[in-house]
This record gives C-alpha cells, structure tokens and sequence, in this order.
C-alpha cells in the first residue's frame, strides 16, 4: 500500500521549520550578526509564512520541468537559425543591452540572496531565499545560454560580463545592485524582493516580453517567461516579507517606508532603459512605456499601496513626478543613447516615420512637442552627411549614475539638476529623489564609481574617447557602436535575406 | 545618520577628491533649454584658466555643434553658478571666483530658442 | 476595491486552466497579448483543481500552476486544492 500522500501545509512545516534548530551553546546573535544593525525589530520568526508553500523536493520537481522546456525550445530555435525570424535586425539591439544590463543582475541577484539565505534568523525566510538564490542563477545561465546563439551572428555580444563591470551607461544598473548587496539583509528584502520584484521587474519580464515574442524572437520570450515563472514566487516573497516586518514591530514602519521611498525610486531610474527599449528598439509594437507603466505600475502597485495601507504604508514618495515621467522618459533616454552612438556598445537609429507617427499618437500630450523637433534635427543634420555625435562626457547623477538627462515636470525643455555640499565637497543629482537618497547615507554614495570622474581620473586607460572603448571596455570599435545604418550587422542581415 | 553599516563610525572613500584629477577640477557647463544635448557636460580644467579661456576654448568644444551656437552674445549670456546668478570676470581665473571643483556652470540665452523654437 | 490579476503562458495546458478559471469566476476578465494570456478580476481570483482536473482530464497539481505562471497580483493563498488570490482592502 502507497504510503499516505502528506498535505501540503503538513509538508512545508516539516521541510522548512523542522529543518531548524536551537543555539544551546554557541550565541544566536553571532551566528546571525547582521540581522539587528538596521533598526528592524523581529519579535517572532515563526510568524513568517510562505503562501506558496514550496518545499525543497517540489522545487527541483517543478524547476527541472520547466529547464527541460525551455532547453527544447532553444535547441530548435538554434538548429533552425532562428535569428534570421526576428522581424528586423535593428531588434537585437536590445537583446545586447538585456545581455550587458540585466543578466549580471541576475547573478547579482543570486549572489544577494544567497548571503540573506544565511543571514536571516527565520528558517522559512531562509528557504525561501536559498529558493530564490538558485532561481536567479538559473536565470543568468539560461539567459546567456539563449543570447549565445546571436552571438554568433551579431556584433555586441562577446565581452558582456567585461562590459557590464566597466562601461559608462551599465553602471547605472551594477551600482543599482551594489547599493542593494551592500545593505543590510532586511533593506536588500525591500530593495530587491518586494520593490524591485513585485512591480518593476514586471514591466521588464511581461510587456517586454511579450514584445519579443511579437518581434519573431522566440529565444528571448521563452527564456523571459521561464524566469517570469520564478518571478511570480518571487513577488509573492517580496509581499510576504514586507508584511511580516510590518506586523512584527510598529517601530518597522517607517523603517520600511523610507526603504519603499528609495527603491522605488531608484527602480523607476533604473527602468528608464526598459521605456526606450519598449518605445525604440521593438519594430513591432505591443504597447507604449506609459501604458505599460499604467498597468503594472499604476494599476498594480496602487492596488498593493491600497492593501498595505492597514499597516500606515503609503504611496512611494515623488509618485506625482514618476506619474508625469512616464511620458517623457523613454524618450530622453532614446535621444541620450542616440546621441552617444559612438560610445554605445550596440546601434542606434532615427526611428522611422511611421514610428514618429506611433509615438505621436501614443504620446500625444509631449511627443510632437517636445521630442518630434530632435527627430526632425537628427534627419536634417543626416542628410547633411553629419550624423549627429554629441562631442564631450555628460555630467552624471551622484546616486542612479545616469547622465543628467531628466528634465523638470513643470518645464520639460529644462534639465532638472540638484545638488548638495557634504563635508565641503558638491555632489549633483538628477532629481529630489537622487538627493534624499544621497543624504541620507552620504557616507555610502560618497563612494560611487562615477565612470566620467573615473576616465578624467585616468583609470580607465586612454587618453582618447576611442582607445578608452577599446582597449578598457573592449568595444569592437566599428562594430559594436555607431549607427545601423553601415554597420556590419545590417550588412550581414541585407546578405542573408538578400536585400541588395 | 551618514550610513547605516554593521560597524560603527564607518566611512566611505571619497571617489572624486579634487586630488584625484592630477591638478585639474572639474566642472560642469550646461546650456538651458537646449535639449540637443541631454545633460550638461563634464571637463576636467585647471583651476588657473581664466573664464575668456573657458568661453573661447571649452565652449565650442562642449555645444559647437548646435546651429544657434554661433550666434551666442557672450555679453549678454545670463549664468548660474552652482544655482546663484553669477557674473564671471573674464580675466580672472575659474578658482579665484568660486567656481571650484564640481562646480555647475549654466546658462541662458534667452533670445535663442533651440532648433524650431522648440528648446532643442 | 482593487484588481487581482494573474498571466499565463499561452499553450495547451493554460487553455485547460483559464477554462477552470473561467468557470470558478465567471466575472474575470480574460485577455490575451502575444504569447500570454491574463486574467483579472476585482478583489478575489480562485483557481479550483477539482475544475482544473475536470477540464484536463488528469490529476492536477495545484503547484503544477508555478510551469505556466508568468505573473501574478495579489496575496497569495494556496493549499492541496485551491489557489486563491486576493486584495484585503
């Protein structure tokens, strides 16, 4: 006779809180020595519940099904060229930007968990986290394993992890990730697992997504969506982890609050590549960055800031500012990388008429007349046989990194600029909620690895612009950069659908 | 608070120390309402070039390639120093009036509104 | 009040839980993007594996659902027979 099938509830009590033990001769709080530093009060680990209730032999059960999956997707995808469906090359572009930008951040990412998997006092919140870890670095495996096979026939691809430690715009998203790993394991929760998961990576891992798999690329939506798949425990982590500290001590509270206040904040900084990626590199369109925006970040987050309001959890600080971004930011962006096509480790382009018209239609309170007119002055200045390089380095943002790009909400034609002396030396910030950020922990961002100041410090080799992307970011200068139009990619495209 | 960290009285190192630019500071200028370039520019310059040097040999460098940028009138060119309204002395040197390392330098020409008008 | 919403990938199996979802909710909304499928409703979305066992025809897994989940919103509650998502507003 089968022996009788534990329930579920049964099952997770003796896989994760049974596993645990007491400390009877060594100190509880040496064995666990970061979990008291950044003020949070937990009063009762077992209070902690994981809603999913996955226990360690269903997660290698239902992880192995869904690897199996999608390593059959993409060895048929690769035996059968399936570059050659994407529906225009200009496309791969962002699959370049998600292999530099976003797949270190997965390993970041499991990197960060794995160190709050051991530092947590609670068993559960442990497994969930060891969980975690192990899904994140299934997700820079399977990512790198998809975006080899265009590595094989598109520029940009080879030095990622070099490039992701190194170039000026993908310290945006690493120092994102090191200001994060570098907290304390309670704001690494916050910052990561429930600001960073449950809302942003949303917008990154469902509409962008879908997107990929409308532009023919059916690598990308299927790695996408097999990590979405973890996402989603992921989320409900993040969730599960901010209402314990909010149950567990009112002192958390605004603990908490002020931890929402940043990371959303720097979530939404750090998204602004994904707008662009969203508005400007998918030839076919799902829907805009704002509409996006409005559905998982509007729509969803209001409704998760309505549930924790019991807890006194208000909205994310500046959420009237991030509302009148969204359109405009994807814009900005898309003109910045434009303009520094030359140092850009992928191509750039002038989107086409009946994109402007797109982007007229779905932006029709700021697109014609704020971002129309540069369009208009990049087509001129081409024609002129001067496509437009910009001359020089940007200022850049002491705390997101990014070039000083964002303009004021109440007069979009004025950069927003913000700065602050601390202990005699100025720092500037791209906006209200970079500045709060910086003082309020002066003595971490005093540290940012700035790749501008580091060039004019001379450690990034040089003394050219040229020799810098060469020989310290190991651009594949010709290649890798500058505009499509003549790059080797398009010109490899043209032959292989023989288009003359 | 200056930093939330496992031991007390930690300090981070200053990245960006005036030391660390072998001489040189640096110092941001920015055009306003002139989007064609998305941020104000970085350079690292000698705190002893005078401000008719900046305006002769660092400008064109930083926005000469905007159409209206010959047409700047430098006389009349509104500035902000670090966010205060400033009056640079053409003849004397960036350090010896206040603009000192990281300092912002914009400005504003008000009679020149960008490529179609449209603070580009 | 606020939306619950979960997406699925668009293949075979989905269809059979979107069925069941369908069934257990006959308010939800259904829409389907290229290569997923959401579904929303207000405050509470139940999915019911006896339904979900009906519609395919075999025995299902309640955490069978983790294969074909994209994303979800709303608190998650799960036991051997359900999965409930819901807002407590």
């Amino acid at each position: 006779m089968a022996a009788k099938k534990l329930n579920i509830k049964d099952k997770y009590r003796l896989l994760t809180r049974d596993l645990d033990w007491d400390f009877s001769y060594e100190d509880r709080k040496q064995a666990f020595p970061y979990e008291e530093f950044e003020g949070i009060k937990i009063t009762d680990w077992n209070k902690w519940e994981d809603p999913f209730r996955l226990t360690m032999d269903s997660y290698w059960k239902y992880q192995a099904e869904k690897e199996k999956k999608l390593y059959a997707i993409l060895d048929a995808f690769s035996q059968n060229n399936g570059h050659l469906n994407v529906v225009d090359p200009r496309y791969v572009n962002a699959v370049k930007i998600f292999l530099t930008g976003v797949s270190p951040l997965e390993y970041q990412a499991y990197q960060g968990f794995a160190h709050v998997g051991r530092q947590f006092g609670g068993v559960g919140a442990r497994v969930a986290c060891q969980m975690q870890s192990l899904d994140e670095l299934r997700h820079v495996q399977t990512q790198i394993h998809a975006m080899s096979h265009y590595n094989k026939f598109f520029d940009g691809f080879q030095e990622f992890s070099h490039m992701h430690d190194r170039v000026w715009y993908l310290s945006v998203p690493r120092s994102f990730f090191c200001d994060a790993r570098s907290a304390g394991p309670f704001e690494f929760m916050i910052a990561i697992g429930f600001s960073f998961e449950y809302v942003l990576t949303n917008l990154l891992f469902v509409p962008f997504m879908s997107g990929a798999a409308y532009n023919g690329d059916m690598a990308t939506v299927t790695f996408g969506f097999s990590a979405q798949s973890d996402e989603a425990r992921h989320m409900t982590l993040g969730l599960e982890v901010i209402k314990f500290l909010l149950e567990q001590h009112e002192d958390n509270v605004p603990i908490v609050q002020k931890w929402i206040d940043k990371w959303f904040w720097r979530g939404t900084r750090l998204l602004t590549i994904v707008a662009m990626m969203m508005d400007y590199m998918l030839p076919n369109k799902v829907m805009s960055w704002k509409e996006a925006w409005e559905v998982y970040f509007e729509e969803a987050g209001g409704a998760l800031f309505k549930d924790l309001a019991r807890y006194g959890i208000r909205m994310p600080k500046y959420a009237e500012t991030i509302e009148k971004e969204k359109e405009h930011i994807s814009h900005q962006a898309w003109w910045t990388f434009y303009t520094h096509g030359h140092a850009a480790g992928f191509h750039t382009w002038i989107p086409s008429d009946e994109e402007l018209d797109w982007l007229s239609a779905q932006y029709p309170d700021t697109f014609d007349k704020y971002y129309r007119p540069l369009w208009d002055m990049a087509k001129e200045m081409e024609a002129k046989g001067e496509r437009f390089y910009t001359s020089g380095l940007p200022q850049l943002c002491q705390t997101c990194q990014i070039p000083m790009l964002f303009t004021e909400m109440d007069n979009p034609n004025q950069n927003s600029m913000r700065d602050t002396v601390y202990q005699g030396e100025r720092y500037h910030f791209c906006s209200d909620g970079c500045c709060d950020i910086f003082n309020d922990e002066p003595e971490k961002f005093v540290q940012a690895w700035l790749p501008v100041h580091q060039i004019f410090q001379g450690n990034c080799g040089g003394p050219d612009v040229g020799d810098i992307l060469k020989d310290y970011y190991k651009m594949n200068i010709g290649h890798d950069n500058m505009d499509i139009k003549g790059s080797p990619d398009e010109a490899r495209w043209n032959k292989w659908k023989g288009i003359a | 608070m200056p930093v939330y960290a496992l031991n007390p009285g930690y300090q981070g190192e200053r990245m960006d120390r005036v030391e660390n630019f072998h001489g040189n500071q640096v110092v941001y200028l920015g055009w306003d309402e002139h989007r064609m370039f998305c941020a104000a520019k970085a350079f690292p310059l000698p705190p002893s070039m005078p401000f008719a040097v900046l305006i002769e040999n660092i400008m064109p460098e930083a926005f000469g390639q905007h159409p209206e940028f010959s047409q700047i009138n430098w006389d009349t060119v509104e500035w902000l120093l670090d966010g205060e309204p400033f009056k640079p002395l053409a003849d004397v040197s960036l350090a010896d009036q206040e603009v000192g390392h990281k300092s912002l330098i914009r400005f504003k020409t008000p009679e020149l509104k960008g490529y179609q008008g449209a603070g580009v | 009040m606020s939306k619950v919403y979960i997406a699925l990938q668009d293949n075979d199996e989905s269809r059979y839980i979107v069925e069941a979802i369908e069934e257990s909710n006959p308010d939800a909304t259904v829409i389907h993007q290229p290569a997923m499928i959401r579904i929303e409703r207000e405050n509470k979305l139940v999915i019911e594996r006896s339904v979900v066992e009906e519609k395919m025809g075999r025995e299902w897994d309640v955490q069978e659902l983790h294969i074909n989940l994209i994303t979800l919103g709303g608190n998650v509650d799960e036991d051997d027979d359900q999965f409930v998502l819901e807002w407590k507003q």
